[in-house]
């Protein structure tokens, strides 16, 4: 990797996109943990469903609340979510593709195994289950979306870094007397780094929406902590009445999810020196 | 410095592949190994470097200047492996690491056996560059393997392979996927700089006409054992073995694309 890579990344579309919708959620979330507009829980009964205004900027909802405000500072939430599931994700991820790649050989068939009965439960259900014995919690939200989403990881790492283990560069990094660990860090981490890379950012997506959706059933986060989820279900029963206050949260969870996905895609060719395009690289090849 | 290989038998996978095969490089030597597919060629240069793949076994002995090889802890054999012995492997197309420029990757040896520093690593791959007559060293390093042509590529393992001046050079059908004329500009390279180190060379083929113009001493396996050993030359004119007269007929029969004026070495 080199240090040509943020370059790279603002010359695509997509990453522009990306960058640019994921700095306005990191800005907004950071800004809305000192200071919202409005009290985003402050109830005001004389003013329930009102459209956009210049003192709401997005209109209120059925309890008078300042829908501007509450998605502003739902913002926190998700990105909050989002890091720390997608960190847990690649951690548990990693590990486990590490070692059932390259650990030991009795460890490996099950390590194989475990994934694939893991995969089988889906990430909503693993988080309804935790939310049943724990109560519903943001925590559970990203436990539940690390270990779920980690395990897709796995999967998928796995089966790369046998890819890359095989291949004729860590061979010759062996014959050059590099050690285990050393190949691990210095070439195959590196040359699945890519899939990691879009693996990783799919799985902040999805706990974006994994947040949303449990938080929208009542089993992610607590009434005290905002949510984009929480106002969609707060909302849903007056959608067919008041749909545009609706559109807000909703459009929220779509644009930042999507940021993920085009971010990581974008981030994924800029990172891989063979898939550049620019003038400069094309130039130089011989 | 001296390898001995003595009643070397490879276990792959419940067969076994190589069936006590012996031989002594001395110092110095060029030393060439040949063999069709699967006769258990690469096997060997693999128990050399201790890397055998999962599931493959080897028993009897590999000594380097009388320390056995075979056995020996992991640790202690990463030493040796890139300082007392270099590698080049076959295939330049994955023989580097895409992600990783030209110069840090000729550097790596150095870099890993602590023989330069962070801030010699780029000198380092300048010179190891230029050893191996790559074009432009001072450019070339900071480029990706994708750019550079199988030739230089190759070129690029052999200058890693040579960064500690390794005693012996272990190369592995290191021409095979090279054009004709890329070959014979790598093998001079090879000619120069064995001649210029001094290691011993240990070059694995299958093609006997290249093993006539880089080595002296050749060894024939065949579906894992030596059927026949002797100097190139003798092998050449009077093969003895069935299997050796059809590598020389096989060498004769292609030769007319090496028949031509000598290359300037």
């Amino acid at each position: 990797m080199s240090a040509a890579w943020p370059r790279e990344l603002l010359r695509r579309p997509g990453g522009v996109l990306g960058v640019v919708v994921l700095a306005v959620l990191i800005v907004s979330a950071v800004v809305a943990t000192f200071w919202t507009p409005q009290d985003p829980f402050a109830t005001d009964p004389f003013h329930r469903w009102q459209g956009p205004s210049g003192a709401h900027l997005l209109g209120t909802d059925g309890v008078g609340r300042d829908v501007f405000s509450y998605v502003f500072a739902a913002s926190r939430t998700a990105l909050l979510v989002a890091v720390l599931s997608s960190l847990v994700a690649g951690v548990v991820g990693v590990v486990l593709a590490a070692v059932g790649a390259l650990g030991p050989r009795w460890l490996r068939e099950p390590v194989a195994v475990l994934i694939d009965v893991l995969i089988a439960f889906p990430v909503l259900l693993i988080a309804i289950m935790l939310s049943a014995v724990l109560g519903p919690s943001l925590t559970e939200v990203v436990v539940a979306v690390g270990i779920g989403f980690g395990v897709n990881i796995a999967r998928v790492a796995r089966g790369e870094i046998r890819r890359v283990a095989r291949s004729g560069y860590v061979l010759a990094a062996r014959a050059a007397g590099l050690g285990p660990g050393r190949v691990l860090t210095d070439h195959l981490l590196p040359n699945i780094a890519p899939v990691l890379i879009v693996q990783l950012s799919l799985s902040a997506g999805v706990a974006v929406l994994s947040e949303a959706g449990l938080s929208f059933l009542g089993y992610g986060a607590p009434p005290s902590t905002p949510s984009w989820g929480r106002l969609l279900g707060d909302l849903q029963n007056y959608v067919t009445i008041y749909p545009l206050t609706a559109v807000w949260p909703g459009l929220a969870i779509t644009v930042s999810v999507l940021a993920c996905n085009l971010f990581g895609d974008a981030l994924r060719e800029a990172t891989d020196p063979r898939l550049r395009t620019g003038r400069r690289e094309r130039r130089r090849v011989r | 410095m001296t390898l001995v290989v003595r009643d070397l038998v490879i276990r792959f996978g419940g067969r076994t592949v190589v069936d006590g095969v012996d031989f002594t490089v001395p110092d110095g030597a060029r030393f060439g190994v040949i063999g069709g597919s699967g006769s258990g060629k690469s096997l060997t240069v693999l128990a050399i470097l201790g890397l055998l793949p999962e599931g493959a076994s080897a028993t009897g002995s590999i000594a380097l200047d009388g320390v056995e090889l075979l056995g020996m802890r992991e640790r202690e054999l990463a030493r040796i492996r890139g300082r007392r012995i270099g590698t080049v492997l076959q295939d330049p197309q994955t023989a580097l690491d895409p992600l990783r420029t030209i110069g840090r990757q000729l550097a790596e040896p150095a870099r890993l056996h602590g023989a330069v520093s962070r801030r010699g690593a780029r000198a380092e791959a300048v010179r190891l560059a230029s050893l191996v007559r790559l074009p432009e060293p001072e450019r070339i390093v900071d480029r990706y393997p994708h750019q550079l042509s199988g030739g230089q590529r190759q070129r690029v393992a052999i200058g890693m392979a040579l960064a500690l001046s390794p005693a012996v050079l272990l190369v592995d059908e290191p021409t095979t996927a090279l054009d004709v004329t890329t070959q014979a500009e790598v093998l001079s390279l090879f000619d120069r700089l064995v001649a210029e180190t001094g290691a011993s060379l240990v070059f694995v083929t299958h093609d006997l006409a290249v093993l006539a113009r880089i080595s002296t001493e050749v060894l024939v396996l065949s579906a894992g054992r030596a059927v026949e050993s002797g100097p190139v030359d003798r092998l050449l004119a009077a093969p003895q073995h069935p299997v050796t007269a059809g590598l020389v007929a096989a060498a004769r029969a292609t030769s007319f694309t090496a028949s031509g004026p000598e290359d300037p070495a």
